[in-house]
């Protein structure tokens, strides 16, 4: 099995504090992976290594065998892995159809001075990525918000418009960061229809961070769990419920007196 | 209230071929008899320049006059033309509306032009205060760039003006005249109006360059430092010219080639407003709204932060630089003193009222504070306590100016305004 993504053996210090330890990562294309962990154990600062927002202190991290360590995030973001936020970072001042629009950034050529006059070149792109953006908003139920604020949107809407925006970057991994903080019960299960519809359609690999469990078990095939930057336990799901050292990370140690 | 609604359905019917028609009508009714009749028996010395706002606070007994000079000669000839005349501008509206939408905007502007040239024509004085206002539009919306659309707090923008009026002045006098400084002219004067638009690129270019002090500290730092290193920047570029006697030091310098009449400035500004139109609006230039909103989000989308930031302060200070060519060449005369912070509270003033984030913003932002700030002249001392105040209630209704976050729609403002076809039954 050849991975998609493959981290090895990645270690981060910020200044005397060592955030991960040793991590291993191997995703294959197509597969769903989960991240759980109790508060602090560096779920996100293991995407934002990843993600090249921060460069890791030790380690390899390859990307269809294509070393990714210390590129830019968005030559990183370029190459494939989209991603999500887990308080949402939507741009306030800006539409909907405008988010969308502007995630396909990397895939235009048409140069600053198109932009300026307006070229032949750039009114094609820019109607090609108009067309795709609509295709996308359909796709993600967020079409009648075109026109509208982020900021004006329900909660569960901006959600989806921060998944729509990161599959219009066509990424070929897509990290989630919580995709389901602060939903309710009915918007959970609207989610876990969208994620699997964004997996069927798009052919990612998908790689999120979770906190609900049922939400874990239901979507993904394989698990790690993170406490303190280290990866105690990894397997299916089944497994990973059941795993006494899982346990006693979330709930504590029972007192055996 | 009821009443100006009413006013307004009035003339919603009203295209913008019809206004045209009824500035026109305005202006050729001030041509003709503006002097001879109407300011006569109305008891006024003169016309009134702008409105009659000189003459009205110089001597108050003059107000009756001149407000129904204005009534006269500009408010009930437009509203009557524009709207009597809208059985024939809507069909020719709708007749300009088949046509590409670049070639119908290319008319109305040449249209429009005439009247402003006629219009300022009648007056020398009105000449130059519509070649500052449109110099200073293009100043405006070159600010909006990076304070607007981009969201940082830029103070550098007289010095880059600075460097984009030096540099050109240098080169006009250089090539185009005999000057005591820089010798005989290299090239022949009469190529001087051809060459004038690679000078002004050449003004631009510099002031483009000069941007980088300023966009790479913006890399690093946001908000009030970049404020202070970019005010740093602009006392920096005036000192330095005051410094440097070749180019007269802190006299300044003067006797540049008259190149700059009113159609040329005219045509600068609205290939300015143009060309920042079209970036703004395009995915390329959207980019600037990312990094202001969130810059980490912007970078996951694939935005090159850096690349953008870069894009912003030196298109900005491009055209900043050209707005400098043209005022040097405006006033044939330039000094360091210009470029200072009076010129960059003129400058946040008029961004800031008119709209962040808004070209039409800019625009009228310009022009109000353009066109009050003459016609307050007399109030001397005074007019510095009333533009303030009007900002102050501007910031407090209207926290990001009068008009905000919003784009021309040429096509929606040329259009023919039929009468809605159910529901009006005579």
């Amino acid at each position: 099995m050849t991975a998609l993504l493959h981290v090895k053996n990645m270690t981060h210090f910020f200044g005397g504090l060592r955030a991960v330890h040793n991590y291993n990562l191997n995703i294959a294309p197509r597969q769903i992976f989960g991240l759980i962990g109790p508060n602090g154990a560096g779920k996100t600062t293991i995407f934002n290594l990843i993600t090249g927002v921060y460069t890791p202190t030790e380690g390899e991290i390859l990307l269809e065998n294509k070393n990714i360590k210390g590129l830019e995030t968005n030559a990183i973001a370029a190459m494939g892995l989209g991603r999500t936020f887990q308080n949402l970072a939507l741009w306030r001042h800006m539409n909907v159809v405008d988010h969308i629009r502007m995630a396909h950034y990397s895939q235009l050529d048409y140069g600053l001075m198109g932009a300026f006059f307006n070229s032949r070149a750039c009114r094609d792109q820019e109607n090609q990525v108009r067309e795709n953006a609509h295709r996308l908003m359909e796709l993600f139920d967020i079409e009648k918000f075109a026109d509208d604020l982020v900021t004006s949107l329900p909660y569960g809407a901006q959600r989806r418009v921060e998944m729509a925006r990161a599959m219009a970057t066509k990424p070929k991994v897509l990290f989630l960061d919580e995709p389901t903080a602060g939903m309710t019960p009915d918007e959970l299960v609207k989610m876990i229809r969208i994620i699997r519809q964004v997996h069927q359609d798009f052919n990612v690999a998908i790689f999120l961070i979770e906190h609900r469990m049922k939400f874990v078990m239901e979507l993904c095939e394989s698990i790690q769990t993170l406490v303190f930057g280290e990866v105690i336990a990894q397997g299916p799901p089944e497994e990973i419920q059941n795993n006494p050292q899982v346990i006693e990370a979330y709930l504590g140690k029972e007192d055996m007196t | 209230m009821g009443i100006l609604q009413k006013f307004k359905q009035m003339f919603s019917t009203v295209p913008m071929l019809g206004w045209f028609l009824g500035i026109l009508a305005a202006v050729l009714i001030e041509y003709f008899w503006g002097y001879d009749y109407i300011s006569y028996y109305l008891g006024l010395p003169k016309i009134p320049v702008l409105f009659g706002a000189l003459i009205m606070l110089k001597e108050p007994v003059m107000i009756p006059g001149a407000l129904a000079y204005d009534l006269i000669v500009y408010v009930i000839p437009v509203l009557a033309v524009a709207k009597l005349s809208s059985f024939i501008t809507n069909p020719g509206a709708a007749l300009l509306e088949k046509l590409p939408l670049w070639l119908s905007a290319v008319i109305h502007l040449v249209c429009f032009y005439a009247i402003l040239h006629l219009w300022a024509g009648i007056n020398d004085y009105r000449v130059l205060v519509v070649k500052l206002t449109l110099v200073s539009i293009i100043l405006t919306v070159s600010v909006n760039v990076i304070n607007g659309y981009q969201g940082e707090f830029s103070c550098s923008h007289p010095g880059f003006m600075a460097l984009g009026a030096y540099v050109s002045s240098i080169l006009t006098l250089v090539l185009f005249t005999n000057d005591k400084i820089f010798g005989t002219a290299l090239l022949p004067p009469a190529l001087g109006p051809y060459l004038f638009p690679l000078v002004l690129v050449a003004g631009g270019a510099a002031a483009a360059i000069g941007s980088l002090a300023v966009a790479i500290p913006s890399f690093r730092t946001r908000g009030d430092y970049l404020a202070i290193i970019s005010l740093a920047f602009m006392f920096i570029v005036k000192s330095a010219v005051e410094n440097l006697n070749i180019i007269g030091g802190a006299r300044g310098m003067g006797g540049q080639p008259d190149l700059a009449p009113l159609p040329v400035i005219f045509f600068w500004t609205m290939l300015c407003i143009w060309v920042i139109h079209n970036f703004v609006t395009s995915i390329l230039g959207k980019a600037l709204n990312t990094v202001r909103d969130d810059e980490a989000a912007a970078e996951s989308m694939t935005v090159k932060t850096r690349k953008t930031k870069m894009t912003a302060f030196m298109f900005g200070a491009f055209w900043a630089g050209v707005a400098g060519g043209l005022f040097a060449h405006v006033l044939t005369y330039i000094n360091p003193g210009m470029f200072s912070i009076n010129r960059l509270a003129e400058i946040l003033a008029m961004v800031y009222f008119g709209g962040l984030n808004s070209i039409v913003g800019s625009i009228v932002g310009a022009v109000s504070i353009n066109v009050l700030g003459e016609a307050l002249r007399p109030l001397e001392l005074f007019k510095w306590i009333i533009i303030p105040l009007i900002l102050i209630f501007v910031m407090i209704f209207r926290p990001y100016g009068l008009i905000s976050f919003t784009e021309i729609n040429a096509k929606k403002l040329l259009e023919a305004k039929h009468k809605r076809q159910q529901g009006v039954s005579p």
